[in-house]
């Protein structure tokens, strides 16, 4: 088992707690890990991403090789274009629809989408929406993990088990929250890979 | 659950390694990518527990020196800055490979090539050279933990300073690390030795003298280290590959099926014998480091070697962070076939936070230097660097710690009105206090405007050494004029009287500071989730 995962979006968006979550998940399964992340300066509203890579071989890079991601993972739909050259031939797109709208010249979502369906067939998740439902926006990037899930190689019990551990300081009720967010996220990816 | 790893970052395997070989103290100031080793240690309950010492120092110069005092007491420091911090301390650092130390003394450094975070990409692994020390480049977060036991054993044997060093990638990276058992502090033992410490010539002479005659033995050092070592391979072709190189050599080779033998090096000087027998058994040799070609240069020698490859003959590109991808096709692999990035791709650069006081001031200065014909604003590092992007375009220079007073002296002295510049809290602290001096005793026509944060903000929110009150006192102990230090809130509401304080101090024909104060929003909102998590 090997995956090699690019989580984008923007700083400040929470995609280091999805990369905490596999992280955790991966290391309660036994797996190797290196994920890379972004510090300092970009953190401020600027592009950011993480390579995630889990094995249960030996890791040596911390970077993900060109055309080796077997999912790119976007909280943010511009961003899951910029790390398109990552994706592998049979990689997965999981994008948020929920633009983030800071830079002069943001491209209409809908032209986003295009571009990113004359690449791939992405799996897009109106996250928010779905945050809300399960009782928080703030729990969107809980909704992309979930969505994310079946192509983590990560079991979703396990993952499950991960947002426990981490958000557990926060009470009962934010794991709650954050654990509906992920099953709708997983219900919505389910239902996808079924239909196509 | 393999609960016996620990997921941490490189910065974090190196402040989790350093308390488990018993340091009793760490000294530092912020700066990407370094600051989450001494972070790890402010929080770590262990540091808590065994009385570790950890708080930020002014700058990296004064870290050094309190690193190498604690040495000189006989117990281990650790002293943590980025790579251009060493300019800062590099008189200290430089000077105690003279002296020597007592205790263990490592200094831990961490480049950024690509310039994530930075000014440069120079490579502190010249420093070691410089310096005459031994250098340790660990290629995985389990391989910078081991290090530090290693470095400080080390440091104690020769009596030197050793220099740990890594880039952004590995510092800023997560893997598991499994941790040993933990070496108790060293006793305090400080002893008598003027002859090694009192730097005047006729002992200096005779220091560097056993510095030089201690080189064989630090070579011979590195051919023993578990940081060298050779992968078994064929073929013609062979690679020497530094630090995390390595990492991109041994993924390259796996994924397209290279047989090549690889001289893995993380322990400097260079292994000789290790590298000769690599060079000896293949006709070309790729030289694989993260950052200068330091060793590349000096393999091919004066006159050049035909056999030997690299970023200077454009295998691999002169600058910029190596790649997986961009170590393969240095070793003739295919690159892969990749869907390109579309073109309504836009950049998305970062901005200050939305709310942030920096905007606020900005708006005021553009406004006020708008009515300038000269209206040149001289900088500096941190989040008010933004403040050079759009919409503001408010800043001209952004040169190293403390500048922007100095050079806005010197624009000033060559007669350039007005000149005005901008310097953070902690930066004034780290760097600016001596230039406002200069400026003081030259009674030269600038205006310092400190833009107060109360917090180093742009490497997290590190507790800056000087901002609120004790800003006033400095700023009035160096000399400035009571009735031209005045303190505005770069607040909306305030824009209009604000503009009015900048224009009078930039009108006023000597020493002016503003102290534009506001904390920043990052650091009250997480003040604020504290107090909360508290209260319930």
């Amino acid at each position: 088992m090997e995956k090699n995962i690019i989580l984008a979006g923007v700083g400040g968006q929470g995609i280091l707690s999805i990369a905490a979550v596999i992280d955790w998940a991966a290391l309660d399964a036994g797996l190797n890990i290196r994920q890379a992340e972004v510090h300092g300066m970009s953190q401020r509203g600027g592009a950011v991403q993480s390579h995630l890579r889990i094995s249960d071989r030996e890791l040596f890079a911390d970077l993900i090789a060109h055309g080796t991601a077997d999912l790119i993972l976007s909280v943010e739909p511009l961003e899951s274009l910029r790390y398109l050259p990552w994706l592998a031939p049979e990689g997965h797109v999981v994008t948020s629809t929920d633009p983030f709208v800071n830079v002069q010249g943001y491209p209409p979502v809908e032209r986003i989408i295009k571009a990113l369906r004359s690449a791939v067939q992405p799996l897009l998740v109106p996250a928010e929406q779905l945050a809300r439902e399960a009782g928080s926006a703030r729990a969107s990037n809980m909704v992309m993990l979930g969505a994310a899930a079946p192509f983590t190689g990560l079991e979703p019990e396990r993952l499950e088990a991960g947002i426990e551990a981490l958000f557990g300081s926060k009470g009962a009720q934010i794991v709650e929250i954050n654990i509906r967010a992920f099953r709708k996220g997983l219900t919505l990816s389910n239902a996808n890979l079924t239909t196509s | 659950m393999n609960r016996s790893r620990l997921l941490l970052l490189g910065a974090e395997a190196v402040a989790q390694g350093a308390l488990d070989a018993g340091i009793s103290g760490v000294y530092a100031y912020p700066g990407t990518p370094s600051t989450e080793i001494t972070e790890y240690i402010q929080r770590s309950a262990l540091a808590r527990e065994s009385g570790v010492r950890s708080s930020w120092s002014a700058n990296e110069k004064t870290a050094y020196e309190a690193a190498l005092g604690m040495a000189y007491a006989g117990k281990r420091s650790l002293v943590c800055m980025k790579h251009v911090g060493l300019n800062v301390a590099a008189d200290a650092f430089i000077n105690s490979a003279i002296t020597g130390v007592n205790g263990g003394l490592v200094l831990a450094v961490a480049d950024d090539p690509s310039m994530h975070s930075s000014q440069n990409e120079q490579d502190s692994r010249v420093y070691g050279r410089f310096a005459m020390v031994p250098v340790l480049e660990p290629a995985s977060q389990q391989e910078l933990y081991d290090a530090m036991f290693h470095a400080f054993d080390l440091s104690e044997l020769v009596k030197l300073p050793v220099i740990v060093r890594m880039t952004t990638r590995l510092s800023h990276s997560r893997a598991g690390v499994g941790r040993r058992e933990a070496v108790a502090q060293n006793p305090l033992h400080a002893e008598y030795a003027p002859e090694r410490f009192v730097l005047m010539p006729h002992n200096a002479r005779v220091q560097y003298r056993h510095l030089l005659d201690l080189q064989p033995k630090i070579e011979a050092l590195s051919e023993s280290s578990f940081l060298n070592r050779a992968v078994e391979g064929s073929g013609p072709l062979g690679v020497v590959a530094f630090g995390i190189g390595f990492n991109y050599v041994m993924e390259a080779r796996r994924m397209h099926g290279i047989e090549c033998r690889v001289l893995k090096v993380g322990q400097y000087p260079p292994p000789r014998r290790q590298v000769d027998e690599l060079f000896a058994a293949c006709d070309e040799v790729l030289v694989v480091e993260e950052g200068y070609p330091v060793y590349e240069e000096l393999f091919r020698g004066y006159f050049g070697s035909p056999k030997i490859r690299g970023r200077m003959d454009g295998a691999l590109p002169r600058d910029g962070e190596l790649t997986t991808d961009l170590v393969a096709s240095a070793l003739g692999a295919t690159p892969a076939e990749t869907t390109a990035v579309p073109e309504i791709v836009i950049n998305r650069p970062p901005e200050l936070c939305r709310g942030c006081g920096h905007r606020d001031l900005f708006e005021a200065i553009n406004t006020v230097m708008r009515e300038q014909v000269e209206h040149h604003v001289f900088s500096d590092i941190g989040c008010y660097t933004l403040g050079a992007l759009s919409p503001f375009s408010a800043i001209h220079t952004c040169v190293d710690m403390g500048a922007s007073i100095t050079m806005a002296k010197g624009a000033a002295d060559a007669g350039l009105r007005p000149a005005v510049c901008v310097i953070g809290d902690s930066t004034f602290a780290h760097s600016g206090m001596t230039g406002l001096l200069d400026a003081v005793n030259d009674r030269t026509p600038i205006t310092v405007i400190i833009a107060d944060n109360d917090t180093t903000a742009m490497t997290g929110g590190q507790c800056s050494s000087a901002s609120g009150e004790k800003l006033e006192r400095i700023c009035r102990g160096l000399g400035v004029e009571e009735a031209h230090i005045c303190v505005i809130t770069p607040l909306r509401q305030h824009l209009d009287e604000n503009i009015a304080v900048l224009r009078e101090e930039i009108a006023y024909d000597g020493v002016s500071v503003v102290i534009a104060r506001r904390e920043c929003i990052e650091t009250a909102a997480r003040k604020k989730r504290r107090a909360t998590a508290k209260g319930e």
